[in-house]
């Protein structure tokens, strides 16, 4: 019996695992969809933007190091710090100019080329905008807080010990989480179906050539899908950057986001946040009935067992798109 | 024009290298990446340290000391690129900081004859001097901090730990694993019950782990985390509400950096260290002096005081006697990595001679001999007060266990020796 309840702890924490996971996946998805690029650097663009975040909210100032060894200064802080909204909302738009920039200087000149010949640009990108974030903003573990709670819920610990004689463990911060998944998703489908911008990006990821034949500008759809994918790493860098510290091995997520798209799909939303919670629930349950017998340590390489699994039955994914191709 | 390029090309190379007559101590350091928060302290002070020297004294024995830094991101393929690149200029010795890359040099440093310095890292079996000639890594090693932790507790427990359930939480690596072994043998010896956690690089993600810890409830957790792993278990451990006092962290768990992304739920979490905290040291009036206010700090000076600068720091003074000694043994100071051995094999810094250099009370006397590359082991205990935001020592120097070491030394040395085919040397 202590078993079941266990591991019913361990399946509900398994979801809210996933959905971490499928935040940072969302991402990925975004842009696969808009371009069929496959953007290595969405997990640097999640640390990129909680590092802006926490910058600006704390008056830092940037490129301070490189300032101070030029003209000898000793320049740190401004002296302020900036309310958290309008920090979320500033460092949201640092992250509308970068996608500017990104779609300016880098995937314009690509126009035509072959996805893979972007998705090294990707690559590219990624260790420039992680040089870019330190040199910035240092590569000091900053703090930060959104007013985001954290530590067990003492609700469901109440609740769960009366109905099973043992109090769950579910984190505050992972049920934020939770909601403002399903808050991001709900927003992004809904632009998606009912916006004039929602159907031009979706006419892009169908058929390029077509969207540019009814007049659909391939250059503002790139600047925003970057833009929306810049906003999603924001929410994933504050939710991952909350639970430890903003630094650098925040852009190492991407690592558990990559079998959550191989399950999902690479094009579908909603298929992103099944696979995040399907990936973080096998991977829990895994480690809590197989990891003992093995030696622990399961969930890195088990999350991509799972995923291949999957891949063997349903190559697009368990929501992707069917690729046909005609002889 | 072609031959005024390479006049000009050899004229940069002759001023970018050391002068022949510099003692050249690389410092393989990260200040990138994953790691990079931690390295970069660490570097800072084993920078400032040799600036000092260099500013105050005029180097070791009348010879300016050069520290070309070379980024490794803690990555092992970089590491030993940048030893491969920096062993032909006159490099005396190597501290790289990271186990991973210690573990691919140690045979390296062998045939090229370079000192290697990990202190408080590394490969622990090469304490054993007989079998690793070229390898030190006094004051401590990862198994004198395990013994301590254990002797700690038996302290708290009024010399028993029959029954009391122990967790290690580690980074699931070599590093990680080192104390494995010998928390067995000390479990078997005292009678606890030792749970094995690894966690899989970085260590963003430990929900697993703690969900077993808080069904299994153990008396004390023992961690060997670096990096992310480090602030994640430590939020893990106060998000289960686990009493922090009874969470005990390796040195490398144990900097300002682990705890403070926590906040005030981290106060009371207890680290092991082999040195003193704090700035209230007069070397640090002397690294004002000298080195922070003419401008000459390492990265402007901001992380001066903290725990890994003054790691850093410890590491070039360490580095810095055995250069002394390695000169006043070869009556020369132009030394090389041969003589600079001999320095290390007759280190002795005692409690007086750190008082000297500025640091009275900051580490264990450091004695090394030819068969000993370790020293005598000994660590204390620090605890963190979130409130005030700094650490206190709450023990003094405890020796660890040696009669529990000392074959686990010999073991896992004589088993590298037949391995790699390495006949011990007679000291």
């Amino acid at each position: 019996m202590d078993q079941l309840v266990f591991a019913a702890e361990v399946f509900m924490n398994g979801l809210m695992t996933g959905v971490m996971y499928a935040l940072v996946a969302l991402g990925f998805v975004l842009i696969f969809k808009a371009s069929g690029v496959f953007n290595y650097a969405q997990g640097v663009l999640a640390l990129f933007a909680a590092l802006t975040l926490v910058g600006i909210q704390q008056g830092q100032v940037p490129f301070a190091h490189l300032i101070n060894s030029i003209f000898g200064t000793h320049l740190e802080y401004f002296g302020w710090t900036v309310p958290v909204v309008l920090a979320i909302l500033l460092a949201g738009a640092v992250m509308v100019l970068l996608a500017f920039l990104v779609e300016k200087l880098v995937l314009q000149h690509l126009v035509g080329q072959e996805p893979i010949i972007l998705f090294m640009a990707t690559i590219g990108l990624a260790y420039f905008l992680e040089g870019l974030g330190d040199v910035m903003w240092g590569a000091d573990i900053k703090n930060l807080d959104v007013g985001l709670p954290q530590g067990i819920s003492e609700s469901i610990e109440s609740v769960s010990a009366n109905w099973f004689g043992y109090g769950f463990f579910i984190d505050r911060l992972d049920i934020w989480a939770a909601i403002i998944a399903a808050l991001l998703v709900t927003a992004l489908v809904a632009f998606a179906q009912y916006t004039k911008q929602g159907r031009a990006m979706r006419a892009v990821a169908d058929d390029h050539q077509a969207a540019l034949s009814v007049g659909i500008s391939l250059r503002f759809i790139w600047v925003m899908v970057w833009s929306i994918a810049g906003f999603v790493a924001l929410v994933a860098g504050i939710m991952w950057g909350t639970k430890s510290g903003v630094q650098f091995s925040l852009s190492l997520i991407a690592l558990k986001a990559l079998p959550v798209l191989m399950l999902g799909g690479f094009t579908s939303i909603p298929g992103a946040i099944a696979g995040g919670l399907i990936i973080g629930v096998g991977e829990k349950m895994f480690e809590f009935f197989i990891g003992p017998m093995i030696g622990g340590a399961t969930e890195n390489w088990f999350a991509y067992v799972l995923a291949l699994l999957f891949l063997v039955f349903r190559p697009q994914g368990l929501f992707g798109e069917r690729i046909i191709e005609r002889v | 024009m072609k031959r005024k390029f390479i006049a000009l090309l050899a004229a940069g190379i002759v001023a970018a290298s050391p002068a022949l007559a510099d003692l050249v101590v690389p410092n393989l350091s990260y200040r990138t990446g994953a790691y990079g928060a931690n390295g970069t302290q660490y570097a800072d002070g084993f920078n400032d340290y040799f600036t000092l020297l260099n500013e105050r004294d005029g180097g070791i024995g009348g010879e300016k000391i050069q520290v070309p830094e070379c980024e490794t991101a803690y990555n092992t393929e970089k590491g030993v690129e940048c030893y491969e690149a920096t062993k032909d200029s006159g490099a005396l010795v190597y501290n790289p900081l990271s186990t991973g890359i210690t573990y691919q040099l140690i045979p390296k440093v062998s045939v090229d004859k370079k000192v290697l310095y990990t202190p408080g890292y590394g490969r622990t079996s090469a304490k054993n001097g007989t079998v690793f000639e070229w390898i030190f890594n006094a004051p401590a090693n990862y198994w004198d901090g395990a013994s301590v932790a254990i002797k700690y507790l038996l302290d708290e427990n009024g010399g028993d730990l029959n029954g009391k359930k122990i967790a290690l939480v580690y980074h699931n690596s070599a590093y990680g694993k080192e104390p494995i072994r010998t928390l067995q043998v000390l479990a078997e010896k005292h009678g606890f019950t030792l749970t094995q956690l690894p966690v899989d690089a970085p260590g963003q993600e430990q929900k697993s782990q703690w969900l077993q810890i808080r069904r299994d409830r153990p008396d004390y957790v023992i961690m060997w985390g670096w990096g992310v792993m480090n602030q994640a278990a430590i939020q893990e451990a106060a998000n289960i509400r686990f009493p922090m006092e009874n969470f005990i962290g390796i040195w490398w768990s144990g900097s300002e950096v682990d705890v403070k992304p926590v906040g005030a739920q981290a106060n009371g979490y207890k680290a092991l260290t082999f040195h003193g905290v704090g700035t209230d040291y007069p070397v640090y009036d002397d690294l004002q002096e000298y080195v922070i206010e003419p401008g000459k700090a390492s990265q402007g000076g901001e992380h001066v005081g903290s725990v890994l600068y003054s790691r850093g720091m410890y590491a070039a003074l360490v580095i810095s006697e055995a250069i002394r000694k390695a000169q006043e043994l070869a009556g020369t100071p132009e030394i090389d990595p041969e003589q600079l051995r001999d320095g290390f094999e007759q280190l002795d810094i005692t409690p007086e001679r750190l008082t000297e250099l500025g640091l009275p009370d900051f580490g264990p006397e450091i004695k090394m001999t030819c068969d000993n590359h370790g020293g005598s082991g000994m660590s204390r205990m620090q605890q963190w007060d979130a409130k005030a935001g700094k650490w206190n020592l709450i023990t003094e120097f405890t020796e660890p266990d040696q009669d529990v070491l000392k074959p686990l030394i010999t073991e896992d040395s004589e088993a590298y020796a037949k391995e790699a085919g390495v006949t011990p040397r007679d000291c």
